[in-house]
């Protein structure tokens, strides 16, 4: 795989694709998590760090266990399982050995578990048949993506705290409606032709 | 016996309307945004859903004395993962359609959270038999509101019902994309927020 094709996944899986605004994956901590832009930094990171982790893993786990035994169909409950234990790991090798990251993201981690995205990526990559390389690609990519639309929305949301909106419209509408007008911008990257 | 009747019925009430999982509680905006681009897509999603959250409450509530609580999070999951691949086998098989729409989002009905919030709220304290209807309450209630989200976002975007195209009806694209869906999502939550506090006021009222 040339690096140009690399560069285009990665392009395309950040902006073209994003996970919030063409997916919708990982909408819940996307709307629940989004208050202060400080805070989206801190989720993020921790999402992009388990997410490629977590894709590499159970992609190695389908290739070489489930496919040469047959197991398949039993993908979900595998991966799920992967991602929960790999969340519940990395919290204590964190706690014991980076002490100033684990406080950074100490309680962001075991919010992750049930973070669509991650499930999402690590099944999007199997049934997209992407090898190894291409799967690590495109789950860093849109963990990225991930992580730039919600640092974008929390900037977005921390004014409009401050706005007068309908009363009915308070909280969690509004953020929605903003959601609806930064998805309107990033579709424009439909449009967009990468030249590899 | 009555007694219990009427908190069955109220139960009911409450699960769609005021303790609605997408409208109130906004449980599981995921599959909601992404699948609510017709009615047969929403209500697919929600009667899906609805099988596994009756199923694994029933099983989670009969082990809910045999479960240790450290682990129990993680023993939920196990259950639950257990009957999505359970129900993504069978609509793969007999509703290949359907399959081909909902596509990624039936294996992660594991990680909608309502079916863990039913599950550690709910399931885990109470009897197999509530715990069902439950289950099956907020489905009902998860499947309503996707078919409402289902229905706009049809008729506004691609100009038909139920796959029947209405006649000089000009479509709004719009509506069908993915910002159609986080707007129409927050004016329909704006909407119910609106008719609440009206109730709430009557209530207050009438007092």
């Amino acid at each position: 795989m040339s690096l140009g094709a690399i560069i285009g996944m990665l392009i395309s899986s950040i902006l073209i694709e994003n996970y919030v605004f063409s997916r919708f994956l990982g909408i819940c901590p996307f709307l629940g998590l989004s208050e202060k832009p400080s805070t989206a930094f801190g989720m993020g990171c921790a999402v992009t760090f388990v997410m490629t982790l977590s894709t590499a893993i159970t992609w190695a786990l389908y290739h070489f266990v489930l496919i040469p035994t047959g197991l398949e169909y039993l993908k979900t409950i595998a991966f799920i399982l992967v991602i929960a234990s790999l969340v519940q790991l990395i919290e204590m090798f964190l706690k014991k050995s980076v002490p100033a990251l684990y406080a950074a993201l100490g309680i962001y981690l075991p919010l992750i578990t049930t973070n669509c995205a991650i499930l999402g990526a690590a099944i999007l990559c199997i049934q997209n048949e992407y090898n190894f390389i291409e799967s690590v690609t495109f789950s860093f990519g849109s963990a990225v993506g991930w992580t730039m639309a919600i640092i974008i929305f929390a900037g977005v949301r921390a004014r409009i705290v401050f706005a007068e909106t309908p009363k009915c419209f308070k909280g969690t509408p509004i953020a929605l409606v903003t959601a609806c007008l930064i998805a309107m911008a990033f579709a424009g990257f439909q449009g967009v032709k990468l030249p590899f | 016996m009555s007694e219990n009747k009427f908190s069955v019925k109220k139960h009911f009430f409450s699960s769609l309307f005021d303790q609605n999982p997408i409208l109130v509680q906004l449980l599981g905006t995921c599959p909601t945004l992404a699948v609510s681009t017709t009615v047969v897509n929403g209500i697919g999603m929600g009667l899906s859903a609805t099988a596994v959250l009756v199923l694994s409450n029933l099983l989670i509530s009969l082990l809910r004395k045999f479960i240790p609580k450290q682990v129990r999070i993680a023993a939920y999951i196990v259950i639950i993962s257990g009957f999505v691949t359970a129900v993504e086998l069978l609509i793969k098989a007999f509703l290949p359609s359907l399959d081909k729409s909902l596509g990624l989002f039936i294996p992660l009905i594991v990680v909608n959270c309502i079916i863990l919030a039913r599950a550690e709220a709910f399931a885990s304290k109470n009897g197999p038999v509530v715990s069902m209807i439950d289950g099956l309450f907020m489905g009902v209630g998860f499947t309503f509101a996707l078919g409402i989200l289902g229905l706009i976002r049809e008729v506004l975007g691609s100009g038909s019902v139920l796959g029947y195209t209405i006649p000089g009806f000009k479509p709004i694209l719009f509506f069908a994309l993915p910002a159609g869906a986080f707007l129409t999502l927050g004016c329909l939550i704006a909407a119910v927020n609106y008719i609440l506090a009206l109730s709430k006021n009557k209530k207050g009222g009438s007092k």
